[in-house]
Order: structure tokens, then C-alpha cells, then sequence
């Protein structure tokens, strides 16, 4: 039995502690709002928050989480989910939307640590997370405006 | 539930086949002519078709034919609907449609996605299911009133009585409406009452993609599934010749290990056992015919198949004659690689057959098909196969297949087991798993007289043909050319006294398919190539030289001169910039781009800004055909910066995003769309952006370098200044 804490809630699952937290959260747990892309850490889909850090739920085995905060999309701080929610829906972000949540979570990071992020640092944040569809135009901009939106306490 | 939901419940008005009760509104509805793109029959099914469910709430939702695979189909049909019903946008909602003939394709006469056609394919149908209601409700009005009909209006989801000004929303004339008799003919609106059509509206499926709440193929669950993860042949056309499961099945959670003609299922409790116990299979192929595949040796097959003269698709003058004769002659080889769509969602699919029901939870382009195969399979009635269409995490052409496969193996394993199953590929078997863009080779020569003036040309087109052999070859296969090997190229915008263009089949093997763009992701990368190499023959502007040969064709032209304009073609570059232009025509929009490029180091290319123009005819939602313009452009440079499928020994040298790569953030160019005001039948926006991209770099890069690029993706050398 690992004791997981995912949204707050408190879970015990009975799976090999080798089991990638992202198949723990999606296929015991129900939450399926983390996606899976490539299950290598190279497209960044699957990306949850442990401890406050974005990593990736793919290839972290879960044994990695006992005791320890995941945060999903399912559960993202409104602080940071509402700015970000709002900057999407203003800038029509998604098409297919499947890498969505992945981008989204990667961007909490980078707003959450810097108030004015730059070009440089969305590169540099979100270059990890691949869209197929091409919307990375959209998400850089996006990402600027829901950075302003959280600093005038968008909720 | 509680007693608030019970009594909004009963409150609906069942009629038909409504679920959740509601006004559901069936129309028998008139052919509506030729389908405009050439080459498509008429359409072939005139049955009663059902797209609107208005609830006593006021809520409308649209039921929607297409899938939503990110092209905004969910967005975009409900907008043409709901501007004819002059419906209130704010209480629009959309539904999958179920399968059922009534919601063929026009043109194809399937349930089907692709070809761009989502909105061009159904403007006029949904533009009378929308008209259509708002007689239903403006008759229900006049009656509830008893006033003349020609006395009411609609506004925003309300009838109004314009004497009175009495109103009624749609909600309340529900019941009434529901009696009223479906008119034979219905007046369309003036354009310039458009409320929708034409305006750029917010996608209405973007707050459930960015919660976590949509719903994709993968997401789907049900009681009792279990997952299924497969071992396919490491060859194509491989065959198993023994394996032994013990290892495997002694992982917890692994229930069975199932043969199966496509290779072993290993199913599970869940993905992750289900991809160990597979990793554990030992199995013993057998290659099969193509276990001595080899990208090379291909590569030499493919040119002296060139040699051949091919199955002819288009000879207008002499184009052999023309050459030999010609003051200057040209001759060049452009070649493209096998490509995977590499959609982010792998594919995936559920299936649940029971004794007398199958039911399938799928993200597709094909839902017809696969009813069809479903039903073969189970040896039910497609009448007892019920298919559930989900969200698409990205489609490209690789969720409209026409062996059905990635359905199929999940009801086989579910028919076998008679347990719920959801099969779920990796990204290695995505990559490896075939049904790639055709990998392509293009043999071209040309003639101009001694003012450079362009003569002849002469294009030979080796290529795989996914269509020969298939039903629809019928169709799609004209005096023996297979039309999707060699569109873009044989119907050339281009003023040329003496055009051949031939096709050869190269064998096939490799499973191909149709790639977001199909033909012209190869064809306008050798045409827009090729041309520019001619303009620099003739001494001649690139932008200046097309310009004169798209005399004839005023739509191409007219584009082109307006990208100029954008772009600034005519001012100079910063130093050390280079711009290239490109401009092609596919499904039915043409596409015009300017790249401009630099390079770091001899080694680094770095694609700037993407200036893009689009004839696209009448627009639905702007702010969509610019967003797909975006999304062609990144899926472009990907192909022509990185994209390549090889073949040593058989086997598929790529397997995941590490050596398969796609565009990232920090190599997105800033991408400029301008929509040019147009009065052109409606063309498609999904893939008509994609074909440009990759030619309009390479031209710009040959600005830089002195070398051109005619072999995709980009390799190392390229980037060097030639000598």
C-alpha cells in the first residue's frame, strides 16, 4: 500500500511502488485530466505539480510521492488556475486541447515564481511541452496575460 | 436526484428520439447541388437529418457531424446554425452526434472528418437546419398569438411580435414548435444580417479543455474495463511464429494474452501491468517479405522508377519537345520522407461487445466504417452497434483509416473476452505503427527560352498509392493516376505552354495514409521549390517571376500580391536575414507565405516571422482560420525541420519524441495571418496552411547559402554557405 496525497486528498493505492505516478492518477485514482503523450518525459502532457515542483508524472515512479503534495489540473490553487483559465479562454489557446493541461500546469510554475515573466523565461519554462496543434503563439501570450490578470488578483 | 431535477425533467416535452426530452427538430432537407470542390460526387443521401435539441431552458444545443480533432468543428457548425435561428450564442451548447445515416458527410456519404470540408460540406445544411427551426418557432409563436406569421420576428432565442412586442423565448414555444410541420423550402438570410458567420467567436469547447473535464478516447471509462496493450510486428506485414507469455503473465494484474492477427494483446488491470507484461512477451516473428527494408536502397528503387514514364495526369502541349529545345534547361529532384501524424493523443479506443450489443467509446474521423467493421466483426446488426464519438487529441488524417484497424482490434479483443477492453498504444507504437505520409520522389525538368521565359515542364512523381486497391479507388483513381499522388502538382496554377506530369506507383508495403494536407505536402514542396529555382535561371525575383506566370490564374495572383504587401517583400532585410515565398492551392483555399529565416554559427536555422495570407472564401470564424493557419505552419516546419521515418532491416528507426521530433516552444516564429476579403466558393482552412510552410523556408534559406534544399527534413550541411 503507498499513501498518496493528490488535490489535498488523501489516497492509499495498492500498486508496484515502480508504477509512474501518472498511471497512479489515472487509472486507480480516476483523475484523467493528466494526459499521457509519451511516457519518455519528452513532451511534457502528463505534468503535475510534487511539492510545488512541475515534474513529470510519466516516468517519476510512485513511490516518489509517499508523503508527499501532488497537485493535478483537477486541483490547481484558483490563484493560479483562474488566471490561467481566464488568459486561455481570452486568447482561444487550445484546438485539440490534449496537451492542454500539461501547458497549463507548466505555466502555474512559471507565473507562480515569476510576476513578469519574459520571452525568454517562457521559453525557457515551456519548451518542455510539446503541442502538436501549434498553439505555442498562443500560449506565449496567453502566459503574459494571465501573469498580469494574477498580479491585478484575478480570481 | 433530487425534486428540482425531476420537475425540470418532466417539464421537457419528449418527442422523437430526443434524448433529455426537448424540441427536436428533423428536417427532410433538399439536395443542395453539385458539392463544390471538383472530383466529389454529389451527395447521396437525402434522409431526415436532426442538429438541433432546444430544452424548455432555452438551451440549444447543435448536435454535431463532425469530429472535433482541434479544427474548431464544435465551434464553427454550431455558429452557422445558430446565426440562421438567431439564436442567443450565450445558451448554445454542443453534442457528438451519434452514427446514423442522417449525419452522412454531403459529399462523401459516410459519418466521416476530414479533406478541410467540416464547414464547407455542411454550410448550406446547417445554415437550413437553422432556418428551418426558426420557421418551426416563429409559426408556434404566430399561433400562440394568433397573429400572421409575417408579423413576428426573431431576436436573440425570442420570438417578437412586431405590433405589440409581445415575446416569447424559444424555450416556451417548445411544446407549440414541436407540432408545427417542417417547411419544404426556407428562406436563408441576407449576408448582411449575419450575426456569427463571419465574426470571431470564442471557441466554445475551450473551458473543458483546460480543466482537466474533456473527455478524449483515452479518458473514457467504464465499469469493469480492463486495458489492452498490443505487440505488433517489428516488420510491416510480419506474422508471429511462436511466443511464450509465462513471464508476462506472471506480473500482477495481467487477466489474458490473447493472439490476435495483428500480434498479442496482453490485457490488464490497467495500462502500466499491461505494458509490462508486454515488455515480458517473448515472441518469435517471422519478417515476412519486407524484413530487408532499407531506406537506401528504397531511395534508389524510387529514382529508377522515375525513369519510367508513368501513368499520365496531366500533358498539356509537348512538354519533351519543348525541353530538348529550349535555350535553357533545368533539372532538379525533390524528395520527402515517410512522416508520422504523431497526434498528442495516442491512439486508443474502447469496446464493449456483449452478447447482442457492441457498443465503442472512440476519437475518429470514420465513424461509418467502423460500424461496418464492428459489425463484421461481432456478426451483430450495425443496428445494435452504437459508437460514441470523444474528443480527438489531434487527428491530421491518422483517426480516418480505412482498415479500421485501431477500432477493430479493440472489439476483437472484446468480442474474444466478452469484458470491456480499451486498447492504448505508446508513443513507440504510434511512431512505429505505419500508416505514414507517403515517402516521395520528384523528378522535374524545364525549358525556358533565352529571355527566361518559362517553357515546358516536365514532373515525374514516384509515390505509394493508399487509394488503389481500396473501394475508393473507384472513385479517387482516374486513367490509372491515383489523383492524390500528384495533386498540387498536375492542377498548377502556373501559365506553362507545355505540361507533363506522370505518376509511378512505388510498391507498397509500408501502410500509408492520408497526412493533413495528403498530396500537396509533398507536391508543393517540389513545385514552389522548383519555380524559385527557375526564377533564379531567369534572372527574375522570385515574388515577381510567379506573379507573371499566375497570369491566368487572377485568385492565385491576387493573393500573392497581397502577402507581398504584408510582408514587406519589397523593403530590404535586416543583414543576415534571408525571406522566401511559397504560395499553393488545396482543398479549395489557395495559401500564400513568406518565411524569413537566419542562421547562427553555420549551424542553427532560426525561422522568424511566417507572414501567411489565405483565400479561404466565405469565413465562419475568423479567429479559427487564423488559428489553424498557426497550427499549419508549426505542423509544416516540423515536417521540413525534423520529420523522417527510415527503415533499416525493416524496421522503423524512430520511436518517440527523442528522435521523432516536433516544433517546440522556443522554435515557433512569430506568425502573421491575414485573411484576404473574398467572394470564392467556401475552401477548407484544416491543411490548406501546411504545404507552403516548407518551401517558402527552404527558398528563404537558399537566399542565405547559395544551396537549395530539395530533400527534406533539413540536414546539417545545409546550413553551410556554399563555396
Amino acid at each position: 500500500m503507498i499513501n498518496l496525497k493528490v488535490n489535498g486528498k488523501a489516497y492509499q493505492v495498492d500498486v508496484d511502488p515502480s508504477t509512474p505516478i501518472l498511471w497512479v492518477i489515472r487509472d486507480h485514482i480516476g483523475l484523467t485530466g493528466t494526459k499521457f503523450g509519451c511516457g519518455v518525459a519528452q513532451c511534457g502532457a502528463c505534468t503535475v505539480h510534487l511539492n510545488g515542483n512541475g515534474i513529470r508524472s510519466c516516468v517519476t515512479p510512485v513511490s516518489g510521492a509517499e508523503g508527499k503534495e501532488l497537485v493535478t489540473i483537477e486541483g490547481l490553487d484558483p490563484k493560479l488556475s483562474k488566471p490561467l483559465q481566464q488568459a486561455w479562454i481570452q486568447e482561444d489557446v487550445p484546438q485539440c486541447g490534449y496537451c492542454q493541461s500539461g501547458q497549463i500546469m507548466a505555466a502555474a510554475i512559471l507565473i507562480r515564481d515569476k510576476v513578469n515573466p519574459t520571452d525568454g523565461d517562457i521559453d525557457g519554462a515551456m519548451t518542455g511541452n510539446i503541442c502538436r496543434c501549434g498553439t505555442y503563439q498562443r500560449i506565449r501570450k496567453a502566459i503574459h496575460v494571465a501573469a498580469d490578470l494574477k498580479k491585478s488578483g484575478v480570481k | 436526484m433530487n425534486d428540482s431535477n425531476n420537475l425540470s425533467r418532466r417539464k421537457f416535452i419528449q418527442t422523437g428520439a430526443a434524448a433529455g426530452g426537448g424540441l427536436l427538430l428533423s428536417f427532410y432537407l433538399p439536395a443542395f447541388g453539385k458539392f463544390r470542390n471538383a472530383g466529389l460526387p454529389a451527395p447521396v443521401n437525402f434522409v431526415p437529418n436532426a442538429f438541433i435539441r432546444i430544452g424548455t431552458d432555452d438551451i440549444i444545443t447543435v448536435i454535431v457531424n463532425h469530429s472535433e480533432m482541434g479544427q474548431g468543428a464544435y465551434t464553427s457548425l454550431p455558429m452557422i446554425l445558430a446565426d440562421e435561428l438567431d439564436a442567443d450564442w450565450s445558451k448554445v451548447r454542443f453534442e457528438a452526434a451519434p452514427v446514423d445515416p442522417a449525419y452522412n458527410h454531403t459529399a462523401f456519404g459516410m459519418q466521416m472528418t476530414g479533406g478541410s470540408t467540416s464547414t464547407n460540406s455542411e454550410w448550406d445544411r446547417f445554415r437550413k437546419a437553422g432556418a428551418t427551426g426558426k420557421y418551426m418557432l416563429i409559426a408556434a409563436a404566430a399561433q400562440t398569438w394568433d397573429v400572421d406569421a409575417s408579423t413576428c420576428k426573431a431576436e436573440k432565442g425570442c420570438v417578437i411580435h412586431t405590433g405589440t412586442g409581445r415575446k416569447l423565448t424559444y424555450g416556451q414555444l417548445v411544446e407549440k414548435a414541436s407540432a408545427i410541420a417542417a417547411p419544404a423550402e426556407v428562406k436563408l438570410k441576407d449576408p448582411k444580417d449575419y450575426f456569427l458567420i463571419g465574426k470571431p467567436v470564442k471557441r466554445l469547447d475551450t473551458p473543458e479543455k483546460i480543466n482537466g473535464t474533456g473527455i478524449f478516447g483515452l479518458d473514457v471509462k467504464i465499469p469493469g474495463l480492463l486495458t489492452a496493450v498490443i505487440a505488433r510486428p517489428p516488420v510491416f506485414g510480419g506474422k508471429v511464429k511462436g511466443f511464450d507469455a509465462a513471464k508476462a503473465k506472471s506480473i500482477p494484474g495481467i487477466k489474458h494474452v490473447l493472439q490476435m492477427d495483428r500480434g498479442i494483446a496482453v490485457i490488464a488491470d490497467g495500462f502500466w501491468p499491461a505494458k509490462l507484461g508486454r515488455d515480458a512477451l517473448n515472441i518469435e516473428w517471422d519478417d515476412g517479405n519486407l524484413a530487408t527494408l532499407n531506406s537506401k536502397t528504397q531511395g534508389e528503387e524510387y529514382a529508377a522508377l522515375a525513369l519510367q514514364p508513368g501513368a499520365v495526369a496531366k500533358n498539356d502541349g509537348d512538354a519533351n519537345g519543348a525541353i530538348s529545345n529550349a535555350a535553357k534547361k533545368l533539372e532538379a529532384v525533390y524528395e520527402l520522407p515517410y512522416l508520422a501524424h504523431s497526434p498528442m493523443e495516442p491512439l486508443n479506443c474502447v469496446a464493449d461487445v456483449k452478447a447482442d450489443s457492441c457498443e465503442i467509446w472512440v476519437g475518429t474521423q470514420f465513424q461509418t466504417a467502423e460500424m461496418m467493421t464492428a459489425s463484421r466483426i461481432t456478426g451483430l446488426p450495425s443496428s445494435k452497434i452504437k459508437i460514441h464519438t470523444t474528443l480527438l487529441g489531434g487527428g491530421f488524417g491518422r483517426r480516418a483509416v480505412l482498415d479500421c484497424h485501431f477500432v477493430a482490434e479493440a472489439v476483437q479483443i472484446s468480442n474474444a473476452l466478452k469484458v470491456p477492453i480499451k486498447v492504448v498504444w505508446t508513443r513507440e507504437d504510434d511512431i512505429h505503427g505505419g500508416y505514414y505520409r507517403p515517402r516521395a520522389y520528384h523528378k522535374l525538368s524545364a525549358g525556358l527560352d533565352a529571355s527566361g521565359k518559362l517553357l515546358a515542364w516536365k514532373q515525374n512523381v514516384v509515390c505509394q498509392s493508399f487509394i488503389v486497391g481500396t473501394p475508393l479507388a473507384g472513385m479517387m483513381v482516374q486513367n490509372g493516376v491515383d489523383g492524390l499522388t500528384v495533386e498540387g502538382a498536375a492542377n498548377m496554377p502556373y501559365a506553362i505552354p507545355n505540361l507533363h506530369v506522370a505518376w509511378n506507383m512505388a510498391p507498397n508495403g509500408v501502410p500509408t495514409l492520408w497526412w493533413r494536407s495528403v498530396g500537396s505536402s509533398h507536391t508543393a514542396f517540389a513545385v514552389e521549390g522548383f519555380i524559385d529555382e527557375l526564377a533564379k535561371a531567369a534572372g527574375k525575383d522570385p515574388f515577381e517571376y510567379r506573379r507573371i506566370l499566375l497570369e491566368k490564374s487572377p485568385r492565385h495572383k491576387k493573393l500573392l500580391e497581397f502577402v507581398a504587401e504584408k510582408a514587406g517583400w519589397k523593403k530590404p532585410l535586416a543583414p543576415g536575414r534571408g525571406k522566401g515565398i511559397a504560395i499553393h492551392e488545396s482543398f479549395g483555399s489557395v495559401v500564400a507565405q513568406v518565411a524569413e529565416v537566419s542562421i547562427t554559427n553555420n549551424k542553427t536555422l532560426k525561422v522568424h516571422r511566417i507572414v501567411c495570407a489565405i483565400d479561404c472564401g466565405q469565413v465562419i470564424n475568423p479567429d479559427t482560420v487564423k488559428a489553424q493557419m498557426e497550427g499549419c505552419i508549426a505542423f509544416g516546419l516540423t515536417a521540413a525541420l525534423y520529420g523522417e521515418i527510415t527503415f533499416d532491416r525493416g524496421r522503423v528507426q524512430q520511436g518517440n519524441f527523442h528522435n521523432y521530433r516536433m516544433l517546440r516552444m522556443n522554435e515557433m516564429p512569430k506568425v502573421e495571418v491575414h485573411i484576404m476579403e473574398s467572394t470564392e466558393p467556401m475552401g477548407g482552412v484544416g491543411e490548406p496552411g501546411v504545404p507552403p510552410v516548407a518551401p517558402a523556408v527552404m527558398n528563404a534559406l537558399y537566399t542565405l547559402t547559395g544551396r537549395r534544399v530539395r530533400s527534406l527534413p533539413l540536414r546539417p550541411d545545409d546550413l553551410k554557405k556554399k563555396a
